[in-house]
């Protein structure tokens, strides 16, 4: 039986939106992450417009980190079109320098909430504000996601070796793809918030 | 991934079904079978039900006989209750735990996580949900979440006792009542782990919906069942991860002295270090969750009522797409009405009106439903199974409790109702009752398919009777005593002059509470009697359309022995004109109802043979 050609026969669609449904399900997921986040931005505005609200300068590593986690969007899309093309080795490669730069984020990311306790912006305790608490929380619930799909990266990376990630096969790093455009988007989102929130 | 990957690919590699071999832990504990999840999900709801009724009638004791002497509950509740009297903070943890309980464990985990599991892919037909793995999962979360909260009922410090709500500053501040404190954390581990649980089975159910339909299963054929657990479950998508990042900052300000909802407090002489925390955005971040929750609660329950109303009136829902319409215009007014719990909360007034206006149009689609169910049972050959009892008692109070919503959503009436047992009294009448009434006949209406067995009809009609009677006697006064001005959430109504003379009403309010708690066993009994000695039932008790009912007595592992059955029409044929039978089940071809058929079925007759001659 040919079931290709027996949906074209009969008049009734079957399958509307033909994802895979792991596929779906993990952009389902995503929904949930970005709910998340619309909840503390929204969260901060409505805080914010309370008044008594610390100002202060952000931190200028910010902008270092920006750039590299858009360079490893960059690195993560040629891991993907490698494995498409079967190139096993250029994924590997890929993949192991997408997490590199990565971790190199959340190092920066770090080193930013250094520079505000430096100014004086804690995350709690006597002297904080929630204007400085919400930047911790921010950064730090998106240094959490990142951290999984650091893990995630891995999970692909050791795939590979097992050559279960190949052009027929893409299902799971087409996942880790869209998931970290996903959370590059999202710090891109989250920081250009800041700079305008502020 | 078997499943979905068989489904997808083709039928007839059955052989990956035969789970015969599999250990008894994978089979009935750690199962991946969205039956055997369903009946998980059944049994934990029912005993959260127990445990969270049980917990009210404490409550109620206290308010009907404040002066009696509580020492014979001494083996039960140990130091809460001193020279006789309940302790007031346990109290309120008693109400705290008593709305957590039945708001997430019994009518969101109890209802959708049996309803959704089991309905979905035997009334769309497939063999199972998209991922088993992650739905098992789901059900565990559900589990590990209230083997916490129910740890957190025996600590010494005992459970949360803010308020379902979880106010702050109340709820933030350890210092400020015992409930505050160990109680609380646990209360927020255990909710926060409720969240994953409730998020991962809607990320199931709705991937299996969009993704695992039968062959014919257009959306616009879907039962509305499908609907209400589909929209249920992308309502949940969408206003959990809210909750949990409420949750989350209410962690910090408790944990690490952060102020976002904290601000210029001083207990007991002492000013404490937080600055600048509002306590208001913690009220809008948990409307934002806690309205949408009410549908999520009621939405499934409402999609029960449409499926046995249809069957047991023998007459097409009325306006399906009126239905289907009325659901997704409630579900996005969902959202844009959260301040109708805020009104008096210090919030601008102006935004107030703006929130009272969006409220008062879901009356709209909600009145659009009540008509759709008593124009389906108008003029029917109703067959009163207690199924139908019970959702035509849904209907019931959907209405009654629904016009006290209006009443509620006026911003100018509620500053006088506002925390009243009017309130009370509103919402458990619409969302608790209807929504458990909901639950009830879906288990009266699926215990054929689930168990293979008949519940007994007559103590089915006893309990209804006793139950729904019952509630109006509890929750219908409370109406009163709320426009009197009697605050909800306290101690004894014996304190204040102007409360006194309710304590009569109090007290028959008490006594029916009891009396419908009791009406329960009369449930569980039958339940656990009909499970083992109850009559056998056929494949089609209700001679009823939907998919699940063309499976076996009791459906084995993959639902269909065979092939999964291709979907024609949608699901309420019932008294078709011309038809031979009264109904016309979903897979019957137009084909073979050639008398019955409409002009434009007809028509589709013909790209059916393209399906038939396919096979
Ligand atoms: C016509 C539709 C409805 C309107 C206009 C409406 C309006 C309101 C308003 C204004 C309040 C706030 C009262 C106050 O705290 O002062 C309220 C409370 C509540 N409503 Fe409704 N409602 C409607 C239907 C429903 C439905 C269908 C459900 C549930 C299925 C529901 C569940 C609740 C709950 C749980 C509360 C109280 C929560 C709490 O404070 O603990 N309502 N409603
Ligand atoms: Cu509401």
């Amino acid at each position: 039986m040919n079931q290709h050609e027996l949906n074209l026969q009969s008049s009734e669609p079957q399958k509307p939106l033909s994802m895979h449904p792991k596929k779906f399900a993990f952009w389902l997921f995503l929904v949930t992450v970005l709910m998340i986040f619309a909840a503390l931005t929204s969260a901060y505005i409505v805080r914010r417009a309370d008044g008594g609200w610390l100002e202060f300068q952000l931190p200028s590593i910010f902008w270092l980190n920006s750039v590299i986690i858009v360079i490893s969007s960059v690195t993560m899309q040629l891991a993907y079109f490698a494995a498409k093309k079967d190139s096993l080795e250029k994924t590997k490669l890929y993949l192991l320098l997408t997490s590199v730069l990565g971790l190199a984020f959340l190092v920066g990311q770090f080193y930013a909430w250094g520079d505000l306790v430096e100014i004086n912006v804690f995350f709690g305790g006597k002297g904080s504000n929630p204007s400085g608490s919400f930047l911790y929380v921010l950064t730090g619930m998106h240094g959490l996601h990142l951290i999984s799909a650091v893990i995630f990266l891995w999970v692909v990376f050791a795939q590979s070796f097992k050559y279960k990630v190949h052009s027929k096969s893409m299902l799971v790093i087409e996942c880790c793809t869209t998931y970290w455009h996903f959370l590059g988007g999202l710090w891109i989102y989250l920081f250009g918030f800041l700079l305008l929130n502020h | 991934m078997s499943v979905a990957e068989s489904h997808l690919h083709d039928h007839h590699d059955d052989h990956e079904h035969d789970h015969h071999d599999l250990p008894w832990i994978k089979k009935y504990v750690f199962s991946e079978d969205h039956k055997v999840i369903a009946k998980q999900y059944l049994i934990s709801g029912i005993i959260w039900a127990i445990i969270g009724g049980g917990l009210s009638l404490l409550f109620r004791l206290q308010l009907a006989y404040p002066d009696a002497n509580f020492e014979w509950l001494k083996p039960i509740l140990g130091g809460w209750i001193q020279n006789g009297k309940l302790d007031p903070e346990f109290y309120l943890a008693l109400v705290t735990m008593h709305g957590t309980i039945m708001v997430f464990f019994v009518l969101t985990a109890g209802l959708s996580g049996t309803f959704s599991n089991f309905l979905i892919p035997l009334q769309i037909g497939a063999r199972d949900m998209a991922s088993g793995f992650l739905n098992m999962l789901s059900y565990w979360f559900f589990f590990v979440s209230g083997v916490i909260m129910l740890i957190s009922l025996f600590i010494e410090t005992g459970p949360a006792g803010g308020g379902w709500t979880v106010y702050p500053p109340l709820s933030a501040l350890p210092q400020a009542i015992s409930g505050s404190g160990l109680g609380m954390t646990l209360w927020l581990i255990s909710m926060a782990l409720f969240i994953v649980s409730t998020l991962l089975g809607g990320l199931n159910y709705i991937t299996t919906v969009i993704n695992l339909r039968t062959k014919g299963m257009s959306f616009l054929r879907m039962p509305l069942t499908i609907w209400a657990f589909f929209i249920t479950a992308i309502i949940g998508l969408l206003s959990f991860p809210v909750l949990f990042s409420a949750a989350l900052l209410l962690i910090f300000d408790r944990t690490f002295g952060t102020s976002f909802f904290l601000s210029d407090i001083y207990i007991a002489g002492q000013a404490l270090s937080f600055e600048g925390g509002s306590p208001v955005l913690f009220q809008h971040l948990f409307w934002f969750l806690g309205h949408p929750e009410v549908y999520i609660v009621l939405l499934p329950a409402l999609g029960i009522t449409s499926e046995i109303v249809a069957t047991n009136s023998r007459k097409p829902i009325f306006g399906y797409k009126a239905m289907i319409g009325s659901m997704l215009a409630i579900a996005f007014l969902s959202f844009i009405v959260w301040a109708h719990h805020m009104f008096i909360s210090g919030m601008n007034p102006f935004l107030g009106s703006i929130f009272m206006f969006l409220t008062l149009i879901i009356a709209v689609p909600s009145a659009v439903k009540a008509f759709n169910y008593i124009t389906t049972l108008w003029r029917g050959n109703i067959i009163f199974t207690p199924a139908m009892l019970f959702s035509i008692g849904l209907v019931s109070f959907f209405i009654s409790g629904g016009l006290t919503g209006i009443v509620l959503g006026n911003s100018a009436a509620d500053i006088q109702l506002h925390d009243t047992y009017f309130v009370v009294a509103h919402f458990h009448i619409v969302m608790g009752s209807a929504s458990f009434f909901g639950m009830l006949a879906g288990v009266y209406h699926w215990f054929p398919k689930m168990f293979g067995r008949m519940m007994d009809d007559k103590l089915g009609y006893l309990h209804f009777w006793i139950t729904f009677i019952g509630v109006y006697m509890v929750f219908f006064p409370m109406h009163y005593i709320g426009i009197a001005g009697f605050p909800r959430r306290y101690y004894s109504f014996t304190g204040f002059d102007f409360t006194q003379s309710f304590t009569d009403l109090s007290q028959i309010i008490t006594i029916a509470a009891i009396v419908t708690f009791a009406a329960q066993f009369i449930f569980l009994f039958n339940f656990l009697f009909s499970i083992f000695k109850g009559r056998r039932a056929t494949e089609n008790p209700w001679r009823s359309n939907t998919l699940e009912w063309t499976t076996p007595v009791e459906p084995g592992h993959g639902n269909w022995p065979g092939a999964i059955p291709t979907v024609y029409r949608w699901a309420y044929d019932y008294s078709k004109p011309g038809a031979e039978d009264d109904f016309i089940p979903q897979n019957v071809p137009f084909s073979e109802t050639k008398g019955s058929n409409f002009p434009h079925e007809n028509e589709q007759m013909v790209a059916e043979a393209g399906i038939t001659h396919g096979k």
